[in-house]
């Protein structure tokens, strides 16, 4: 069984907003057609975004943590929002594990949006319909496209190479070994939704400083810390101290 | 949740129209309408109105859809979503409702057996709606029993009410029977709804902004949800209005749906003027839309943790 999935870096993201952009760009032209942008010019603005890269502070100040959090489908491997739907139109796919809606069989009641907790849903209000992340199903499958460039355009937008994209079922794949060696987790544990997206902590990064990085320990003419240094004149510090 | 009034609306007149079959059909259970054609010919009528209120309903549910060109459809996930067991059980039950209309109209010795189909038919639609709010685990304030207890037992009331002043002015000697019903069944849904209430304001949310993100923080605060404009994110799942709104409209509810109706309707049975008992059903039911609002912008949806600051 495959069960493909994005792992998210947050100790890399550093909240750039390309994944949102490529996203909105790559599925506003596909073959499901355009998603809604209403006025998007005008005073109040808004549209369908598959998307999302939030912020966060974590901590008081001054010891605070910025986390960009980027947020989009998990693709749950037991996703609330299926089994409510009541015609079908939502349905986990059996070979790859995504989580897609049949826009030709939506009728916009909006339910299955309810019973997501993670918001990850939004309507088309053009079109009427339910739409969601799709993985980039599109791309992912499309054997035309050179193997390096079958991945979601988010993937392939990140500059900071924070979302990687794999099958989770496969032990041996990127994100698998990502998931196991840097604490890989799911979101909102609590509601056994066993989402196949993970997010991978952030980690603490310290400079560790030797003393010898500071003194030389060696040092025949003992010149450090015998006498001030000279200011920088004509020659620099390397020619003074040979 | 943004309540939406073709929610308020379905639940309520369906409601209204499921307690009024039951009171018809209890009627004839007990003998009314075996004797003279009169009798049966306002069993039809009745149930004709019952009809209409159901009707009304499935109208008004046709506003929730973006596409009700393809309703159709929702029957057929039955076997995972209470939805659809809804969109199911609806139909079934206002074509046999009419059946039981239909063939009181015209004298039939059928009705009893289509009456007894009806009424598990109400029965199961009672079951549908409710467990479409409590099927959904992680809205915590509809993920109870209380639910279907609630619009059974509102739903009977509303209905029963509804039967009180249609007898009072068609069949005066039933009105005392079905007021009695309609105060017991008014009072219970009083009961179980105020225990609901005191259950919500128990509630803890499981979800918290620590397992939204994952992050083991005591103190964590979003800085930007990731865009200015609005989404669909947050128009539908939060009401907008004050928490003091929500307090007030509580108590107007329970007033309005409870106690006023209460006192209409022992005004008028002890002084026999129908109007008061038509009042009562006008009040409560007007009530039951201001209940069921409350009840739909009370569920807290763990989605917005995700979206609490523009920027």
């Amino acid at each position: 069984m495959t069960q493909l999935a994005l792992v998210i870096d947050l100790n890399v993201c550093v909240g750039c907003h390309a994944c949102v952009t490529s996203c909105k760009q790559w599925n506003t032209s596909g073959s499901a057609g355009p998603l809604v942008d209403d006025q998007p010019y005008g005073a109040d603005p808004t549209g369908t975004f598959f998307n999302r890269v939030q912020t966060f502070e974590v901590g008081e100040f001054p010891n605070t943590q910025t986390v960009h959090f980027p947020k989009s489908c998990l693709h749950c491997e037991d996703p609330p929002c299926v089994p409510v739907c009541p015609t079908g139109a939502s349905y986990k796919r059996k070979e790859d594990g995504i989580v897609l809606v049949d826009y030709d069989k939506c009728i916009g009641c909006k339910y299955c949006s309810w019973a997501c907790p993670y918001g990850a849903r939004e309507i088309d209000e053009e079109r009427k319909v339910m739409t969601k992340c799709t993985l980039c199903v599109d791309r992912v499958t499309d054997t035309a496209l050179p193997v390096a460039e079958r991945k979601p355009a988010c993937v392939l937008a990140c500059p900071a190479n924070a979302r990687l994209f794999g099958d989770v079922h496969d032990p041996e794949s990127v994100v698998s070994k990502a998931i196991r060696e840097r604490a890989g987790y799911a979101l909102m544990p609590e509601w056994n939704t066993r989402p196949a997206n993970h997010y991978l902590p952030r980690r603490r990064t310290e400079i560790t400083v030797h003393a010898e990085d500071l003194v030389r320990v060696d040092n025949p003419l003992k010149i450090d810390g015998s006498r001030p240094e000279p200011p920088q004149q004509g020659a620099g510090r390397e020619d003074f101290a040979t | 949740m943004n309540p939406a009034f073709s929610v308020v609306f379905l639940t309520t007149l369906i409601g209204a129209g499921q307690g009024l079959f039951l009171a018809l059909f209890l009627a004839e259970l007990l003998g009314f309408g075996s004797g003279d054609a009169g009798e049966h010919a306002l069993l039809a009528a009745s149930g004709a109105v019952a009809l209409v209120f159901t009707a009304l309903g499935l109208l008004a549910s046709v506003f929730h859809l973006g596409r009700p060109e393809r309703a159709w459809r929702a029957a057929a996930m039955w076997r995972t979503s209470w939805l659809s067991r809804e969109v199911i059980a609806l139909p079934a039950f206002m074509g046999l409702v009419f059946a039981w209309s239909v063939a009181h109209w015209f004298g039939s010795p059928a009705t009893i057996w289509i009456g007894w189909l009806a009424l598990l038919a109400c029965l199961a639609l009672f079951v549908c709606t409710g467990m479409v709010y409590a099927s959904i685990r992680f809205l915590q304030e509809w993920a109870s029993a209380f639910t279907l207890v609630n619009f059974t037992l509102l739903g009977l009331a509303s209905g029963f009410v509804l039967a009180t002043a249609l007898a009072a002015y068609a069949a005066p000697e039933w009105a005392g029977s079905y007021g009695l019903l309609a105060f017991v069944f008014t009072v219970a849904g009083g009961i179980s709804r105020g225990l609901s209430l005191q259950r919500n304001a128990r509630l803890k949310p499981k979800s918290t902004l620590q397992s939204a993100i994952g992050i083991r923080h005591p103190k964590i605060a979003q800085r930007s949800m990731g865009f200015m404009g609005g989404s669909f994110n947050t128009r539908e799942f939060f009401h907008g209005r004050p928490a003091a709104f929500l307090r007030q409209l509580k108590w107007l509810f329970l007033v309005a749906a409870f106690v006023l109706p209460l006192l209409l309707l022992a005004l008028g049975l002890v002084n026999g003027v129908p109007a008061l008992l038509a009042l009562a059903f006008v009040v409560q039911y007007l009530g039951l839309l201001a209940e069921r609002w409350f009840f739909l912008a009370q569920a807290n949806h763990p989605q917005n943790l995700y979206y609490q600051v523009v920027s």
